[in-house]
C-alpha cells in the first residue's frame, strides 16, 4: 500500500469544518432551489451514487456540500481511515460513522522505527477495538500500521467480529503468536493475514496449526517478519486446504526443501517470500538436489518474489522461470554482488519495483537500468548501516537508474557519496517522480566532486519533477536548498529533513512555501522557535510534525500550543529522571478534535 | 626495515581485533546515548565549519568535508534511518555464529499466555525486573535479602540447573544468567515461603 496514494485530507479535516456554511439544497425548506423532483428521490440517487464513491478526499468534499448530503455521506462511508489515532476519539468515529466495514489506523510518528521514540509512548489499538466491537459487529477489515496491539485486543477482534475478513498489521508490536492464535482459529471467513515487518513475540504457540481445519477461504497469508519457527507440517496442510491462496510469504525458519514441499502444493501462487531459500537448519535436506526449476516453471502466475533472507547462491538460478513475468523482486535481504545480480536481472523486463541491497554495486545498478525499462520504484538499501561504511554504490548507480529507467516514480537510495550533477541529471530524466528519498550516510556530506552542499541537487528535484509529494533530503545542506523546496514544491506532502540547514530561516521556507505539507519529521537540525511561530497558520492543516534535537525550548513550544488551543503540543523526554530545563529534546505536535490525550506516559508532558 | 615490519603488524592487530558491534563504531551505545545531546550543540558549528572550508578551496573541500565532522563519528541513534528489524536480519546471522541469547520462558501466575525473553540482553536485576514489570503490566515490591520482595503480592522466582526455585536476586547477576532455566512470577503465599529458605 503506498503512502503516496494517500489523499490530503483526512477525517479530522472534515470534522472540524463545521458544516452549515453552505446553503442546503437539498433539505425541506426547498423555496431557495425549487426542484421538479421530491426530496426523498434526490436523496436515494445521491445515496446509491455514493455507494460507489470511494475515495475519502472525495467523500470528505461531498460531506461539505450541506447537511443533507453530509447526513447522506457519513451513511454511505464504508471505510474509515484514521491517519493520527489521536486525532480524533473512537467515540466521535463512531457516532458519526455507522456502517463502517474497514478501518484504517495509524498510530507512532515514523521516527518510532528509528527508536527515536521511547516505548510505550501510546498507540494503543485497545480504546478502538473496544469501542468497534459494540458499534460495528460487522466490521470485515482492519489495517492498522505503527500501534501497540495486546494480545487481548486481538482476542476481543477475534471474538467480536463474526464476518472478519482482512487483517492486516503494519510495524506493530505488543502482542505475540498466542494472539495470532486466537486470530487464526476464531476468525472463520478470514482471507487475509499479513504481518508486515511488526515485532512479534515468541509465545511458544503453534498459531499456524489453529485454522479452521475443513478448508480455508485464506487469500493471503504473510508473515515472514515473525521470527520464531512454525510447525511445518501444519503450514504444508494449511496450504493445501487453501484452494484460494495466492500469496504466501514465509519466514526465514522455512527453509529451501520445505519451500519446494509448499511450492508444489500451490502454484497458483502470485506473491511468494521463499524464507531462507538455504538448508541450514534443515536435517531432512542433506544433499538431495532439489528440483526447484521445476517449482518455479509451474508457477505461472508468479508476479512477485521475495525472501531469500539466507540465501544458497548456487539455487539463485532456479528463479529463472518466473523472472520474466515478475512486476515485483524484493532482494532486500540478500548478500548479492553484480555478477550474481546479471544473470537474474537480465530476463526481468516486465519488472517495476525492485528492492535490492547495496552488495550489488553501481555494476548491479547498471544492469538493472540496462533491463528493467519499465520500473517504477527502487529501493536501495545499506548492507552495512553505518556511516562509515564503504558503500558500494554511488551517484554512479543514480547516474545509470536515470537513464535506464525513465518511468521511475519512487526512490530510496542509501549511499556514501554523492554528487549534484548525478541527483540534477535524475530530476531531469524522470521527470515523474512522485518519491524522492536519497540519504547519504555520512552526516553534513558535501557533494564528493565538487565539495558543494548538496542544494543544487535537491533543488533540481523539487523544480523539475513536478508531481513529487515525498522528498527526503541528507547530505550538507544549506538554508538555500530549503528555499528551493519552499518555492517548488508545492504539492510536497511529507519531507524528512536531518542534520540540515543553516537557521530558521531553513524551516520558515518550507512551513510558509509548501501549501500541501501534513507530515514534517525533523532531526538534529538548527530550527529554533522563532522558525516554529511561522508555521501557525498552516498547523491545523497536517497530520503532524516532529522536530528532535533542534534548537527549540520550552517557553516557545508552550506559546504555540496557547496560540493554537487544537494542537496537542507534545514533549517528549528519553527518560523520565531528565530534568526539565528549557531546552526541548523532542517535539511531537499534532492537530486533535480531542484535546490532550489520558494515556499519555510520565515522559509525555502535553504543554 | 625492523621498524616498518612492527608497524604493519600492529596494524594487522588492529584490523583482526574481535570486538562486538558494527564496524566504525568506538563507543559503547550507552556512551552513544549521551554523546548525542553534545553532538546535538556542535553540529551547527560543524556545518558552518565545512561551508567556509569548502568555500575556501575546492580542490580539499571533499576532504575537508569528512574532517570537518565530528571526528569521533560515533554511531548516532537513529542514523542511518533503518528499521531495527532490517539492521537485526544482517546482524542476527553474525549472532547465529558468535554468541546466542539466553532464552527462558517466564510464566505468571493467572495470565494466561507465557512469555520468552532473552536475559542476555540486560545489564542486570533492575532492567530485568522493569522489563518483566512492563511485559506483564504488574508491580513487584522492593527486594531485600532477608525479606524478599516487599510492597506487592508478586515475587520473581526462576528454576536453576539443579531444578530449585530461587527467588530472583539472591544470586550475583552473572550466575543467574548462566544457571537459570525459566522463570515463574508467584502470587501470593507460595511466594512468600520461598524467601525464607534460610
Amino acid at each position: 500500500m503506498s503512502e503516496d496514494d494517500e489523499r490530503a485530507t483526512d477525517l479530522s479535516g472534515g470534522g472540524i469544518v463545521s458544516s452549515n456554511r453552505t446553503r442546503c439544497c437539498g433539505g425541506s425548506v426547498a423555496s431557495d432551489c425549487p426542484s421538479q423532483f421530491p426530496d426523498q428521490v434526490l436523496e436515494n440517487v445521491l445515496e446509491n451514487v455514493l455507494l460507489f464513491l470511494t475515495s475519502r478526499r472525495e467523500r470528505n468534499t461531498v460531506s461539505l456540500v450541506c447537511k443533507s448530503w453530509y447526513r447522506l455521506e457519513k451513511q454511505t462511508r464504508s471505510e474509515l481511515f484514521i491517519g493520527n489515532c489521536y486525532a480524533v476519539s473512537p467515540r466521535r468515529a463512531i457516532e458519526r460513522f455507522q456502517k463502517i466495514l474497514s478501518l484504517v489506523l495509524k498510530g507512532k510518528p515514523r521516527f518510532a522505527d528509528f527508536n527515536l521514540v521511547p516505548l510505550n509512548w501510546g498507540a494503543h489499538f485497545t480504546p478502538w477495538v473496544t469501542a468497534m466491537a459494540e458499534a460495528y459487529p460487522w466490521l470485515e477489515k482492519v489495517y492498522l500500521k505503527r500501534m501497540s496491539v495486546t494480545d487481548e485486543d486481538l482476542a476481543l477482534l477475534a471474538q467480536s467480529f463474526p464476518g472478519f475478513k482482512e487483517l492486516v498489521l503494519v510495524c506493530c508490536d505488543g502482542f505475540g503468536t498466542s494472539g495470532l492464535a486466537l486470530v487464526a482459529s476464531k476468525c472463520r471467513q478470514l482471507r487475509v493475514l499479513d504481518l508486515i515487518d511488526d515485532d512479534v513475540m515468541d509465545d511458544e504457540v503453534d498459531w499456524i496449526s489453529c485454522f479452521p481445519e475443513t478448508g480455508t477461504c485464506l487469500e493471503s497469508l504473510i508473515f515472514d517478519c515473525v521470527e520464531c519457527p512454525v510447525n511445518f507440517d501444519a503450514l504444508e496442510q494449511l496450504v493445501a486446504r487453501s484452494s484460494s491462496l495466492r500469496k504466501l510469504r514465509l519466514n526465514r525458519h522455512v527453509s529451501i526443501g520445505q519451500l519446494h514441499r509448499l511450492m508444489v502444493q500451490a502454484p497458483q501462487l502470485t506473491h511468494l517470500g521463499t524464507g531462507s531459500f538455504s538448508s541450514a537448519g534443515d536435517p531432512a535436506q542433506g544433499d538431495q538436489e532439489l528440483d526447484l526449476i521445476s517449482d518455479f516453471a509451474a508457477s505461472k502466475s508468479l508476479i512477485c518474489l521475495s525472501g531469500f533472507r539466507d540465501i544458497l547462491l548456487d539455487y539463485l538460478p532456479a528463479i529463472h522461470p518466473v523472472c520474466a513475468n515478475l512486476t515485483s523482486l524484493n532482494f532486500s535481504y540478500a548478500s548479492i554482488n553484480a555478477e550474481q545480480l546479471k544473470p537474474v536481472i537480465c530476463h526481468c523486463h516486465k519488472l517495476q519495483t525492485f528492492w535490492v541491497l547495496d552488495s550489488v554495486c553501481d555494476e548491479g545498478l547498471q544492469a538493472v537500468a540496462a533491463t528493467c525499462k519499465d520500473l517504477r520504484e527502487l529501493r536501495v538499501f545499506p548492507m552495512n548501516p553505518s556511516e562509515d561504511s564503504d558503500s558500494p554504490v554511488s551517484e554512479v548507480g543514480l547516474l545509470a537508474i536515470s537513464e535506464g529507467c525513465r518511468q521511475l516514480r519512487s526512490i530510496l537510495y542509501f549511499c556514501q557519496q554523492m554528487t549534484n550533477a548525478a541527483v540534477v541529471a535524475m530530476s531531469k530524466n524522470c521527470p515523474d517522480l512522485v518519491v524522492f528519498r536519497l540519504c547519504i550516510m555520512g552526516r553534513h556530506l558535501p557533494d564528493h566532486l565538487t565539495g558543494q552542499p548538496m542544494d543544487e541537487g535537491f533543488g533540481a528535484i523539487v523544480m523539475n519533477c513536478n508531481k513529487l509529494t515525498r522528498l527526503a533530503v541528507s547530505g550538507l545542506l544549506t538554508d538555500k536548498a530549503f528555499s528551493y523546496i519552499g518555492k517548488y514544491g508545492k504539492l510536497v506532502r511529507t519531507l524528512s529533513v536531518a542534520f540540515a540547514g543553516d537557521g530558521d530561516m531553513g524551516l520558515r521556507y518550507v512551513l510558509e512555501g509548501c501549501p500541501k505539507l501534513q507530515k514534517l519529521e525533523i532531526r538534529d537540525s538548527p530550527f529554533g522557535d522563532s522558525a516554529l511561530f511561522s508555521g501557525l497558520h498552516h498547523y491545523y492543516k497536517m497530520r503532524f510534525l516532529w522536530m528532535s534535537s533542534c534548537q527549540l525550548s520550552r517557553s516557545g513550544c508552550k506559546e504555540i500550543a496557547q496560540r493554537m488551543p487544537r494542537l496537542v503540543v507534545e514533549v517528549i523526554r528519553d527518560r523520565v529522571e531528565e530534568e526539565m530545563d528549557d531546552a526541548v529534546e523532542k517535539l511531537y505536535m499534532y492537530p486533535s478534535l480531542e484535546g490532550p490525550r489520558d494515556d499519555a506516559p510520565k515522559f509525555v508532558t502535553i504543554l | 626495515m625492523e621498524g616498518a615490519v612492527a608497524y604493519e603488524s600492529d596494524l594487522n592487530l588492529k584490523a583482526t581485533e574481535l570486538r562486538l558491534g558494527l564496524p566504525g563504531s568506538n563507543e559503547s551505545e550507552k556512551q552513544t546515548l549521551l554523546s548525542v545531546k553534545s553532538n546535538k550543540r556542535a553540529s551547527p558549528e560543524m556545518a558552518e565549519e565545512c561551508r567556509s572550508k569548502s568555500n575556501s578551496s575546492i580542490s580539499d573541500a571533499g576532504n575537508d568535508g569528512r574532517e570537518a565532522a565530528p571526528a569521533a563519528k560515533a554511531q548516532v541513534v537513529g542514523w542511518p534511518p533503518i528499521r531495527s528489524y532490517r539492521k537485526n536480519s544482517f546482524q542476527t546471522r553474525k549472532k547465529d555464529e558468535e554468541t546466542t541469547g539466553i532464552y527462558v520462558k517466564v510464566s505468571m501466575d493467572g495470565a494466561p499466555y507465557l512469555r520468552k525473553i532473552d536475559i542476555k540482553v540486560y545489564k542486570g536485576y533492575p532492567e530485568l525486573l522493569k522489563a518483566l514489570e512492563e511485559m506483564f503490566k504488574f508491580t513487584i515490591g522492593k527486594y531485600s535479602e532477608r525479606e524478599g520482595y516487599n510492597g506487592s503480592e508478586y515475587e520473581p522466582t526462576y528454576e536453576d540447573k539443579d531444578g530449585d526455585w530461587m527467588l530472583v536476586g539472591d544470586v550475583p547477576w552473572d550466575m543467574f544468567m548462566s544457571s537459570c532455566k525459566r522463570m515463574r512470577i508467584m502470587k501470593g503465599s507460595e511466594a512468600r515461603g520461598l524467601g525464607c529458605t534460610v
